[in-house]
């Protein structure tokens, strides 16, 4: 099995304090913690284990600025066998459908039975990035992957619907799945591990070497152009209480017993 | 005249209310740029959903066919494809939901339609097409213009628009379209539904839910919640992360690949309220949230807010309780 998973470099938001940079397009980054993307890194543990299990190669990808190789250094360390990382100043702004294009245009070039990454990225959110891709390949797609069984020449994978029901679909290989949180648990990743990825190599390719136009990629090349980011307006905000950690669960049970629930 | 396409979404027999949500916004920009609004279902003995569909659409699209049994993307491709070249529409619209995550991006690409995703509003500026979507977890709201095109392509976030029938009722044109599919899908097909085993607890029958998220930090926390949950007399509930980390089974999952619950109280501790948790209990009673970040968006659902460590409120909190239970005997 040769395998293909495409991850990003992503910050960590959920306990930051966010601000939009002076261009009103994007936040400032400065001072954000950097990390492969959750849904990714489930993605890569996937195809670690499939790589264990049935042998073949792990090939990370990711596109993005110097930083990123932090992200594919971890994939290395995880189990991953080589890193491309796909970087140009023109690629900056690109949507879903741009960066599937660059994605596209390197993974064409490669042999893969299977393409895995994450159902969505914690930043953009925009879940389309797999799917735009598998089109462009011309090989069937899943997303929302919770679990991967694999025959010869087929998958078996259950998808996720919603309200905890699942769908179990057979689907012809070679084929892209965009997986889910919680499809496995991503291992730790050893010292040794760290210090041999240290020495892999990063192949480095920019727009020259994907063979596309500057106007594929970046806004040019994007369906989306984002005009401005803003805070979102507050419709209903919650009633802050404010005290000493006491006098605060004091409130709260007050407020708890006046409905009766104590 | 300029058409919108809807596309229904239907399971088990069941149309699901993304369906309206969607029709009741559409119709709404069908009206201002004068559109004709077209709802879209695909299946397998559809008729009754369309009658449905006809009380909110000029026109409904039926194609029926015994291999659209149960949703295929692939299959919904090859003939949607068909039906957007051939109709022009100049917006077609389907839910940010598993089916339209699996479907949208794909059909945009096979047609070349520019999409945008998850998106919470949408309005046509001139004949560009303006979209409002979240990033970063909800934090931050972003404002898109899509290519031009002569067709563009969204997926709503569910439960963004609230669904309204229209009066009277729009009595819309039910057209039958041929099947264009001519062979089985090979390359991907459905086998079955599966059903998560069944668990213990029924948290959609808790009165009470201590909901706990990624903030509580560490399995070696989860017996403190335990207790906070056992003293208020809850139901320990929690966002997604605490069900992949494997803290909880899954029947305790809350929001839209979880449950839908809707306690008298619900104490979301270390939650950070991405929409897809917030779908799932936004309706309950009574909120409560403790998070130490003041910007975290659970805070504009909840009624109350405490911005601390939810380490610190959690003891304080177990003890009140206590003595107010004490107090009450
Ligand atoms: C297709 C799909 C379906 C999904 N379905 C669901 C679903 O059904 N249910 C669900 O919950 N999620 C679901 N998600 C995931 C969802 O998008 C979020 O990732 C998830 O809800 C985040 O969980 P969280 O709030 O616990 O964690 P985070 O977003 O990481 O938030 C943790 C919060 O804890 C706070 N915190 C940290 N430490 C402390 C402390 N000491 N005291 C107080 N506060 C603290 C932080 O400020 C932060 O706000 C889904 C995602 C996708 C893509």
């Amino acid at each position: 099995m040769d395998i293909i998973v495409c991850v990003k470099h992503v910050p960590e938001t959920a306990e930051a304090e966010l601000k939009i940079d002076s261009s009103g397009k994007t936040i400032d980054k400065a001072g954000l913690v950097f990390d492969i993307n959750e849904w990714d890194d489930y993605a890569l543990e996937e195809a670690v284990r499939i790589k264990e299990r049935f042998g073949g190669t792990v090939t990370a990808i990711t596109i993005g600025p110097q930083d990123s190789e932090s992200t594919l250094r971890k994939c290395l360390a995880r189990g991953a066998d080589k890193a491309i990382r796909l970087t140009d100043p023109k690629f900056e702004g690109s949507d879903a459908y741009a960066t599937a294009k660059i994605l596209h245009s390197v993974i064409k070039t490669l042999h893969y039975d299977l393409i895995l990454l994450g159902a969505q990225a914690g930043d953009t959110g925009n879940a389309a990035t797999g799917p735009i891709l598998a089109e462009m390949l011309n090989i069937p797609h899943a997303t929302m992957v919770k679990k991967i069984e694999l025959g010869s020449g087929i998958a078996k994978v259950n998808r996720e619907l919603e309200g905890g029901l699942e769908e179990q679909l057979e689907i012809r290989l070679p084929a892209l799945f965009a997986v889910s949180t919680g499809i496995n648990e991503p291992r730790y990743v050893s010292i040794m591990g760290i210090r041999k990825a240290m020495q892999k190599e990063i192949k480095v390719l920019s727009l020259a070497d994907t063979g596309l136009a500057e106007t594929d990629v970046g806004i040019a090349g994007s369906w989306l152009n984002i005009e401005r980011l803003y805070v979102p307006p507050v419709e209903k905000q919650a009633e802050f209480l404010k005290g000493t950690p006491d006098e605060i669960a004091a409130k709260l049970v007050e407020i708890i017993k006046s409905k009766g629930l104590i | 005249m300029a058409k919108i396409f809807v596309l229904a979404e239907h399971r088990q027999g069941q149309i699901r209310d993304i369906t309206f949500e969607l029709l009741t916004k559409a119709r709404e920009l069908a009206e201002k740029t004068n559109a004709e609004l077209c709802a879209v279902i695909l299946g397998k003995n559809v008729q009754e959903h369309a009658k449905a569909l006809a009380e909110y659409a000029k026109t409904v699209i039926t194609v029926e066919d015994p291999k659209l049994e149960n949703f295929n993307s692939e299959a919904y491709k090859r003939i949607l494809s068909k039906l957007i070249v051939e109709h022009k529409p100049s917006l077609v619209i389907l839910g940010h939901t598993s089916y339209g995550v699996e479907l949208a991006p794909r059909l945009a690409a096979a047609l070349n339609t520019p999409l945008a995703t998850d998106i919470i509003d949408i309005a046509f500026e001139g004949d560009t097409l303006a979209v409002t979507r979240q990033m970063y977890g909800g934090k931050v709201n972003v404002k898109a213009v899509l290519r031009k095109a002569d067709t563009y392509m969204v997926t709503v976030r569910q439960a963004t628009f609230t669904p309204k029938k229209p009066e009277p009722p729009a009595n819309g044109q039910i057209i039958t379209v041929p099947s264009p599919l001519t062979e089985e899908i090979s390359e991907k097909r459905f086998l079955q539904y599966v059903l998560p085993p069944p668990g213990g607890v029924d948290i959609t029958a808790a009165e009470k839910l201590v909901g706990i998220g990624r903030g509580i930090k560490d399995q070696a926390n989860m017996p403190l919640m335990e207790d906070l949950a056992k003293t208020l007399g809850a139901v320990l509930a929690c966002s997604r992360p605490i069900v992949d980390k494997g803290w909880l089974p899954n029947d305790r999952q809350v929001g839209s690949s979880g449950k839908t619950v809707k306690p008298k109280l619900y104490l979301a501790l270390g939650i950070s309220g991405a929409f897809q948790h917030v779908l799932g209990m936004k309706s309950s009673d009574l909120i409560i949230a403790v998070n130490k970040d003041p910007k975290a968006p659970i805070f504009s659902f909840a009624d109350y807010g405490v911005v601390e460590d939810l380490f610190k409120i959690v003891p304080s909190l177990k003890n009140k309780i206590n003595e107010a239970k004490a107090q009450k005997t």
